[in-house]
């Protein structure tokens, strides 16, 4: 028996591939002969039926602005409109529904807390406490906000093997901390950082904590309590659901004390010529016509993730990500990003000393039909911590299967071998 | 898919055995280019004598095949040239050299070189004269 077969992935831990057949880009001809692999799945990933009905069902029957009307066809919307807010409301066990603020997405999330919450708490020699691995979205807002009131920030190292260094916390936090914003999941290393620990940490010196969620809300249970996390942040895109939609947790004490961060319609409860009273959660911080059918179309991508469980949905990544990174750590000069499956979600990056993660992107895309990301995923100071500038990343979701893996495994071997380095001259140039 | 060999055998060659690679102790200008999607790096040297001829140019950079490959192919074009010649060469002929059909994003790849050689004659360097 071979190490891989020995450790190959019990049956149970799978889904069932049936449920691929929810997703119609999987099985339409949409690459033109190959079937597709779609393994960008950390990026954004694709629509069921359920959803894609769900968003025409609002269009055809039941849309219209939302809060404003006395019309069916309003309080039908905003009804939708409100219960996706409970929807989110339980998938991530909040106490209350309006500590659920919908967004554009993560970033926009971020940004608000970085605005109105640092805007109106910051002051200089305060510390904010992110961490190497974050996503540009989880640090330009807070080196924006910093610049502006003279806060510090500060970061927690990365190990060897690419988990936090949680050692260093102890030193890191101190009476100067206001917040920690980390991610629960690194979008490229995969590493599943242990929020919960570190949030215990961060309020016993009196700093509030902020949750990047954007890759971890989609594929494992989540429960903002006993996580310990003060803000969350996360995007429907990536859950199955549309881009344009996301959503910012908040504490009701913490949002009901943060001013508004955009002005304008809905987030008013009375507007004079010179001044205005903010509405209270969570219209404060809705300003203007929201994302309304996206809200409605996240709604449905819960239910269909719900359906399925997400402690159902982890099991199935942690046996791709276990098959992928045993295959890829068996290829010579290959080096997986980041730590051993047990510690990570269901992604993996890898450099190749030699060949260019463009290469690997293409010619997987092109020969393989395998969609992978390339370059820096938006990680630019943990690529240079990690001495490199570009990686490739596979991510995997709900619908991709062991074959997934295996094509990628043959793609990434076809692509080793084809840029090999080979003794070449160019021709000189006649004339 | 069936579409065109990006990586033909040409392209492969300068990769592997790039025109002037390298560092130009004599160099008048230099300027060097990040594209911010993937990290690629292309720094251009360049030697031009008082007529405006390119006497010589070398390059260093790290990223994938196109960007430089592009970048040999480009150098090897533009040797012995002048600035005018430099000016007239476009954004369209230098994807033209290259050859395969990029898409967009791999278009960025190709032109990083191109970039860099249009700004490098801006870029003199401190001290030279
Ligand atoms: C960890 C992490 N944070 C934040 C983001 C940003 O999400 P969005 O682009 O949906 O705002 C992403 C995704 O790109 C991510 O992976």
């Amino acid at each position: 028996m071979s190490a891989l077969e020995k450790n190959a992935p019990q049956k149970s831990d799978l889904l069932p591939e049936s449920l691929r057949d929810d997703f119609p880009i999987l099985s339409g001809d949409v690459l033109d002969g190959h079937p597709l692999v779609f393994l960008d799945n950390a990026a954004s990933t694709q629509r069921p039926r359920q959803v894609i009905d769900a968003i025409c069902r609002v269009y055809e029957r039941d849309y219209s602005n939302v809060h404003r009307g006395i019309h069916t066809l309003s309080e039908r919307s905003t009804e939708q409109y409100e219960q996706a807010r409970e929807k989110v409301r339980a998938l991530i066990g909040a106490e209350h529904v309006e500590e659920i603020v919908f967004t554009q997405g993560t970033t926009a999330s971020i940004n608000l807390v970085a605005q109105s919450w640092g805007g109106a708490n910051l002051k200089p020699g305060d510390e904010i406490l992110l961490t190497a691995m974050e996503h540009h979205s989880n640090l330009v807002p807070w080196q924006q906000i910093a610049s502006k009131t003279g806060a510090v920030l500060r970061h927690v190292p990365i190990t060897e093997t690419g988990l936090l260094d949680i050692a260093t916390l102890d030193q890191l936090l101190g009476p100067r901390t206001r917040l920690v914003a980390l991610t629960s999941v690194s979008n490229t290393l995969g590493t599943i950082n242990p929020i919960s620990t570190i949030a215990a940490q961060a309020h016993a010196v009196g700093a509030l904590v902020l949750v990047d969620a954007a890759q971890s809300v989609p594929h494992q249970p989540t429960n903002v309590r006993t996580m310990g996390a003060d803000f969350m942040a996360f995007s429907g895109h990536k859950m199955l659901g549309p881009s344009g939609i996301g959503v910012l947790y908040g504490k009701r004490e913490l949002l009901d004390a943060m001013p508004p961060f955009m002005g304008g319609g809905s987030m008013i409860q009375e507007v004079g010529l010179e001044s205005f009273t903010p509405a209270a959660l969570p219209a404060k911080f809705e300003a203007g016509t929201p994302p309304i059918v996206p809200a409605i179309a996240m709604s449905a991508a819960i239910d269909y993730l719900s359906g399925i469980g997400l402690d159902a949905i982890h099991r199935h990544q942690q046996a791709l990500v276990k098959r992928a990174y045993q295959g890829l750590s068996q290829i010579t000069g290959l080096r997986i990003l980041g730590p051993a499956p047990e510690h990570r979600a269901g992604l993996v990056s890898f450099a190749f000393e030699k060949i260019h993660a463009h290469e690997f992107a293409q010619v997987l895309n092109d020969q393989f039909g395998v969609a992978v990301r390339a370059g820096h995923h938006c990680t630019q100071p943990l690529h240079a911590t990690l001495g490199i500038t570009a990686s490739t990343r596979a991510s995997f979701y709900l619908y991709n299967r062991l074959a997934d893996i295996d094509r990628l495994l043959e793609g990434v071997a076809a692509v080793q071998a084809k840029f090999a380095p080979q003794g070449r001259r160019r021709k000189a140039r006649g004339g | 898919m069936d579409q065109e060999e990006l990586y033909q055998e040409h392209i492969l060659d300068h990769y592997e055995d790039p025109f002037h690679r390298g560092t130009l102790e004599a160099a008048t200008h230099a300027h060097q280019e990040k594209n911010p999607l993937c990290g690629d790096v292309v720094r251009i040297e360049l030697e031009l004598d008082a007529q405006g001829k390119i006497c010589d140019l070398y390059f260093t950079g790290e990223g994938c095949v196109i960007s430089q490959a592009s970048a040999s192919m480009l150098l090897e074009q533009m040797h012995g040239k002048t600035i005018d010649d430099l000016k007239q060469f476009s954004a369209d002929d230098m994807l033209q050299l290259y050859g395969p059909r990029l898409t967009p994003n791999r278009q960025k790849c190709c032109l990083l070189s191109w970039k860099v050689l249009q700004s490098v004659v801006h870029s003199p360097v401190d001290g030279a004269s």
